[in-house]
């Protein structure tokens, strides 16, 4: 294995997504939205707007939520105020797998524009004369859509941390943020989820024949963490520690399942036969 | 000296259609091949099969001593392959393209960037060497391409319809480079086109392909010796020579004549009756103003063979 040409190919293609807008642009627009957007609505929007903190937590969906609550987490939120209690459900509980969507969009565009781009482009071919073997050809594009998914959901957390402690300061009155269960859900279900965005592209891409039509089908990756946002809304799942453990040891599996699948469909031959 | 490539028998099969069909031939060092035959005959094909892209069906291939089955990163090292289209990363620069090329083929990361900058100047795209290659021009990509295609410096190249879309003066200056890569450095060529001028310029020796089959591998001179009887001798004269035909016509070595005016077409054998003709000529007095060997050019050989193969 030679890291010096892997480096290569995760380099160029990082130098391609930056100089192409139409894969960029989404990845900042939509953490944007949860990082900047979403948080300073929750806390500073019952005063902007002039509505009582307590609607939000008379939300039907919010009093479900707290009713089904396990008594560790219930804990957490006892002798808060409304407004105090609204920031930390919406923010601190049900935001958290929101956040997941980061890294398997960013994954999946990347990884979309690496693999069906090239073929799009046909610059595979010359990329496939050269004498680099079809697993560093992977593991460099891997990275070239791993990384930047880590980095992008990983920045967006800081920022989220910085914002919803900063602004949320005046009525927290203290530093809360983050929970324990953010640590696991960063460090263990976070690459998980950029892995599975890799591979789900790469799969798809095997399937299509433009970028366009990968980046359409890669939208259907965020599926699952939007389930995992539903049945936490909906207090079928309340994201813990060991929670947050169990759900990124199944995208884990599901990521090595993908994984060989595509090192399947990724030969030489194969790459060449769509040129 | 070890030859360059050896095809024996190769086969490639698509579903239904082969587009190899048991091609074998031989191309030796320092030569110019071309690999002549038109869209689909199977001369792409052909090039992923010898840089062991694609596996045949059947048959075996060496390429600079390798088996390009089994030892395809060893081919590839010594290989470059200029593909049809240039397929240059286009949002990124000259330089970018070249430097990222270099790495993956391995050019030591000390010499990268001064090979790169001889490139750049080599081709005339110093100037702009930090532009993004998808503002070139197609010439400019192509001769980008081609720079790409020497970054490691291969013993052996192959170009698939280089000068295709190309304007006469880009397609001028990217033949001019071919010969200089050949004559000049040495390196072996191995030429696809279905431009047969260009081929008729560059190549030393061809195979014409059709439908994956190969219907002829030699010089110009020897594949149309192997297509038409005799050759033919073009004379021209000052003024008009009693007789002349049927004297011409006692010599040894002369198959037919035809006359127009003052103008003749002579059949003889082989090359070697031409100075018995010319001797011939001498003496029946007559006015000689040009005797001329009439040479077959590939345009002739090619659509000969074609035309044979369809009949």
């Amino acid at each position: 294995m030679n890291w010096r040409t892997i480096r290569a190919i995760t380099r160029k293609d990082l130098m391609e997504v930056r100089h192409n807008g139409m894969a960029w642009k989404p990845m900042l627009i939509v953490p944007l939205i949860f990082v900047v957007l979403l948080p300073l609505a929750v806390i500073v929007g019952p005063s902007l707007l002039n509505f009582p903190p307590d609607a939000l937590t008379r939300d039907p969906d919010i009093q479900m939520f707290l009713d089904n609550m396990p008594p560790a987490m219930k804990a957490q939120v006892e002798g808060l105020d409304d407004h105090q209690m609204a920031v930390v459900l919406i923010l601190g509980f049900m935001f958290a797998p929101m956040m997941l969507i980061i890294p398997v969009m960013v994954a999946s565009i990347i990884g979309s524009e690496s693999f069906v781009g090239e073929k799009e482009r046909r610059t595979i071919e010359p990329l496939l004369y050269t004498p680099v073997t079809e697993r560093e050809l992977f593991i460099g594009k891997m990275l070239a859509a791993v990384l930047p998914a880590l980095a992008v959901c990983w920045g967006s957390f800081l920022l989220y941390t910085l914002i919803v402690n900063v602004a949320g300061g005046p009525v927290m009155g203290r530093f809360w943020f983050p929970s324990v269960v953010w640590i696991p859900l960063m460090l263990w279900v976070a690459p998980a989820i950029a892995v599975l965005g890799m591979t789900g592209a790469v799969f798809i891409s095997s399937r299509v024949g433009t970028f366009m039509e990968a980046y359409q089908s890669t939208g259907l990756l965020v599926l699952p963490v939007i389930l995992l946002v539903i049945a936490q809304v909906a207090g079928v799942v309340y994201l813990n520690v060991e929670i947050a453990l169990v759900v990124g040891l199944v995208m884990w599996l599901i990521d090595a399942g993908l994984l060989a699948l595509s090192l399947r469909t990724f030969s030489r031959a194969a790459l060449m036969a769509r040129v | 000296m070890q030859e360059a490539i050896r095809a024996e028998a190769l086969i490639r099969q698509f579903g239904i259609i082969r587009a190899v069909n048991e091609v074998s031939f031989v191309v030796e060092p320092g030569e110019v091949f071309g690999m002549l035959g038109p869209n689909g005959a199977g001369k792409t094909t052909l090039v992923r099969l010898l840089n062991g892209v694609i596996e045949p069906d059947g048959g075996t291939a060496r390429v600079l001593g390798f088996d390009p089955r089994t030892q395809g990163e060893d081919v590839r090292r010594q290989t470059g392959v200029l593909t049809e289209t240039p397929a240059l990363y286009e949002r990124l620069s000259a330089r970018d393209n070249l430097l990222f090329f270099g790495t993956l083929y391995g050019v030591p990361q000390a010499d990268l960037p001064r090979r790169v900058d001889d490139l750049l100047e080599r081709f005339g795209l110093a100037d702009r060497a930090n532009d993004r290659a998808g503002g070139y021009s197609k010439g400019m990509k192509q001769r980008l391409a081609l720079a790409r295609t020497l970054i490691h410096q291969p013993r052996l190249l192959f170009f698939d319809e280089p000068t295709a879309g190309l304007d006469p003066e880009a397609a001028l200056q990217v033949t001019t480079l071919i010969q200089e890569l050949s004559h000049r450095d040495g390196r072996t060529v191995f030429l696809c086109t279905h431009n047969l001028e260009e081929a008729q310029r560059l190549c030393d020796r061809v195979a014409v392909i059709n439908q994956g089959r190969l219907l002829a591998v030699g010089t110009a001179e020897q594949l149309a010796r192997g297509l038409w009887q005799g050759l033919w001798v073009d004379v021209s004269l000052l003024a008009p020579s009693d007789g002349l035909p049927e004297r011409l016509r006692a010599l040894p070595g002369v198959l037919d004549i035809s006359a127009d005016g003052l103008e003749l077409a002579v059949q003889v054998a082989e090359e070697a009756a031409i100075p018995g003709l010319v001797a011939g000529l001498v003496a029946a007095g007559a006015p000689v103003k040009r005797v001329s060997p009439r040479e077959h050019s590939l345009q002739e050989i090619y659509f000969k063979l074609q035309e044979e193969a369809r009949s």
